[in-house]
């Protein structure tokens, strides 16, 4: 582990948890957090330095402190709270991580460079194979929006990583993460009582559970274990799938099946209100879903996720409440059904 | 229906026949959605042999009903939903394989048991029952009653509804990559290489094979070392006997093709009904690929080879079936 760790986006949930997680590993000196707005939580003992990665200032911060890790963790779909737009949330994506590798660039002590992207770079489309691996090259590539965003910045990275090889880079691509405080587009969504979805489209989505993603943070942040790599380009998801009706069953939210069009529309609708980010990549992955492989994960980076897929989402589910069709009343009421009909055929019990 | 005036060929005694399609026939009530009991092999877990009562099959189906509503049962990484399968879909597709096209299948030995193995057929027929009734054969007629996972064209996961019911009964895009992993998971796996030049060809070309594609299905197998079982399907060709083309509807529609037949679209929905024909399915010999190296995938010419050589055995049986078959329709 290195001695002094940067970490950027800790305003968010996951940023803070993680700086608080890291703060207790015994090799690690000193913890900075970064981000332009200070965070409501507290980091832990951590230094917090209020900085904009989209300032040529953050060169100084790596120059002055000494940095030897740096999690780059400020890649995000959505504004943080209701401040700033799209706009700002793509130009802190895109020019802040560009800023920040060219400040990684002049620090001759960084010596690691961790990555949160997401498996959002793979696009969904219904021509694609049905498991991505590191490997894939989408079909088509995403046009705009989150995706492209990471698309770019796993660009930049990758360019950085041919300038500085001495830096070991590890780039990792979540799944859709969920969690009892995740503040991401989808959470969002699976929080709305009543979901609209895609008329004859049932995706397949991944989940990954906010403790592995700090876990697996971790990991990529220290020195490699024995037998194992922590640089390159890892995906990172829980094990199996749901599909969006099961998870609907399962959180007991009933669901409105809309013709492709009028998604989109009331996408529209409900993002002009605020209810949800609704943007057309979140349309896209609930229209052809998802599904990552992860034996990289698991062969080279020694990672084992602690919780499925489905187990994430049953933590998740428990964290959120009953929805208006709890599946725990339903399944009473066939219960009760079963337990009428035999008393009138009577024989067989 | 005409069960006396179907004449037995093939190398299967007369005898095991007849008693297969007594025990058949003999069975209950036809929406049991239980699988069928088998006279030869019986599964792992024998069903009663009792019909099952009323009570019981209502207590199983508000089982089914309460893993359904509730969301607790499995899908595998590529949407495959077994249970939905088993239970729905397939009971859905058996009266069309058992009373309306009458399948007779001949040579399931052939698949293996456990493993992968890559089921190579012929593509015929306007839509894609024929892939659907091998689906179903596969299923119903093996002894370790296997999934055939059906690689689809991409139009299939395009279009809504389509895609997931695909997904669910376990098909997947026909790429190399959905292939490879379901033969290592050793998966039954099941290719039409002719792809739309199969199914969307005119009736004056029935049973003449296009071409097998790149044979992109032969490195496959050879990559994942399983063997490629041949299988010819006679009578999904005369179901839609398709006389025209109409290029521009087609274009419009982003279709392929747009068939027109005798009945459609002349007589509306009601054209779209299949001409009830006879059909067999015949699984060949396998073709082990597992005694070539690794890199023999990447030689051209042992692929062209082994394309030729599938592609030659499905032929050769189409014609064979041809000769053995009295009429189209019985």
């Amino acid at each position: 582990m290195g001695k002094v760790v940067l970490v950027t986006g800790v305003a968010r949930q996951l940023g803070g948890r993680f700086v608080r997680r890291i703060q207790r590993d015994p090799d690690v000196d000193r913890v900075i957090g970064v981000d332009a707005v200070p965070p409501e939580h507290h980091l832990g003992g951590a230094e917090f330095l209020k900085a904009d990665i989209r300032h040529p200032a953050i060169a100084r911060v790596l120059a002055e402190t000494g940095v030897d890790t740096v999690i780059h963790m400020d890649i995000n779909g959505t504004p943080l709270g209701k401040r700033g737009g799209r706009a700002s949330v793509k130009e802190t994506n895109v020019i802040g991580t560009m800023q920040l590798l060219g400040a990684c660039q002049k620090a001759p002590n960084v010596q690691r460079l961790v990555i949160k992207s997401s498996t959002s770079v793979y696009g969904s489309a219904p021509r694609d194979p049905a498991v991505f691996t590191e490997t894939t090259t989408p079909k088509s590539l995403p046009s705009g929006g989150f995706a492209k965003d990471v698309v770019e910045v796993e660009g930049y990275v990758r360019g950085f990583a041919r300038r500085r090889p001495d830096v070991a880079v590890c780039v990792l691509r979540f799944a859709n993460i969920l969690g009892p405080c995740a503040d991401s587009p989808l959470a969002e969504y699976f929080s709305l009582p009543v979901w609209p979805t895609v008329l004859g489209y049932d995706p397949r989505l991944q989940f990954v559970h906010e403790d592995d993603a700090i876990e697996v943070l971790r990991i990529a942040a220290a020195a490699p274990r024995r037998g194992t790599l922590n640089s390159g380009t890892f995906n990172i998801a829980g094990d199996g799938v749901l599909l969006l009706s099961q998870t609907s069953r399962r959180l007991g939210r009933p669901t409105v099946p809309l013709l492709l069009p009028t998604v989109t529309w009331a996408g529209t609708a409900l993002r002009s209100i605020g209810i949800t980010d609704f943007s057309p990549e979140q349309i896209r992955l609930l229209t052809h879903g998802r599904v990552v492989e992860t034996t990289q994960m698991r062969e080279t980076l020694g990672f084992r996720p602690k919780y499925t897929t489905a187990e994430t989402f049953a933590e998740f589910a428990r964290s959120r409440g009953p929805g208006l069709l709890p599946p725990e009343s339903l399944a009473r009421t066939v219960d009760r059904l079963a337990g009428v009909l035999p008393a009138r055929g009577g024989l067989s019990q | 229906m005409a069960d006396a005036k179907v004449i037995p060929f093939g190398e299967e005694p007369r005898a095991r026949r007849k008693a297969r399609r007594a025990g058949r026939t003999g069975r209950g009530t036809a929406l049991a959605p239980v699988p069928e009991a088998r006279t030869e092999h019986p599964p792992a877990a024998p069903p009663p042999s009792r019909p099952r009562t009323l009570d019981e099959r209502i207590a199983g189906g508000l089982a089914f009903l309460r893993r359904r509503i509730t969301g607790d049962y499995e899908v595998d990484d590529f949407g495959y939903d077994e249970e939905l399968t088993d239970q729905v879909l397939m009971s859905l597709l058996r009266p069309f394989y058992e009373k309306y096209f009458r399948v007779e299948v001949k040579g399931v030995e052939n698949i293996p048991s456990d493993g992968g193995a890559l089921i190579v057929a012929n593509h015929s027929g306007t839509l894609p029952l024929d892939g659907l009734m091998l689906q179903v054969a596969v299923h119903d007629n093996h002894p370790a009653q296997r999934h055939l996972r059906l690689l689809a064209a991409d139009l299939v996961f395009v279009l809504p509804v389509i895609n997931e019911l695909a997904r669910k009964a376990g098909h997947t895009l026909a790429c190399a990559e959905d292939a490879q992993r379901l033969l290592e998971r050793g998966e039954i796996v099941g290719v039409m290489p002719e792809g739309f030049k199969g199914i969307g060809k005119p009736f004056s070309d029935r049973y003449k094979l296009q071409r097998f594609g790149r044979g992109g299905f032969v490195s496959t197998a050879l990559k994942a070392g399983v063997p490629i079982v041949p299988c010819s399907i006679v009578g999904a060709e005369e179901i839609y006997p398709m006389i025209g083309n109409a290029k521009t509807l087609a274009r419009v529609f982003g279709l392929p093709y747009f068939p027109i037949t005798p009945t459609f679209p002349w007589l509306g929905p009601l054209g779209a009904m299949p001409l009830p024909t006879k059909w067999t399915i015949q699984f060949g010999e396998p073709i082990p690929t597992a005694g070539y190296p690794p890199e023999a995938a990447d030689d051209p010419m042992l692929m062209f080879n082994l394309t030729d050589q599938v592609r030659e055995t499905i032929q050769h049986t189409l014609y064979k079936l041809l000769v053995q078959r009295r009429s189209v329709f019985f």
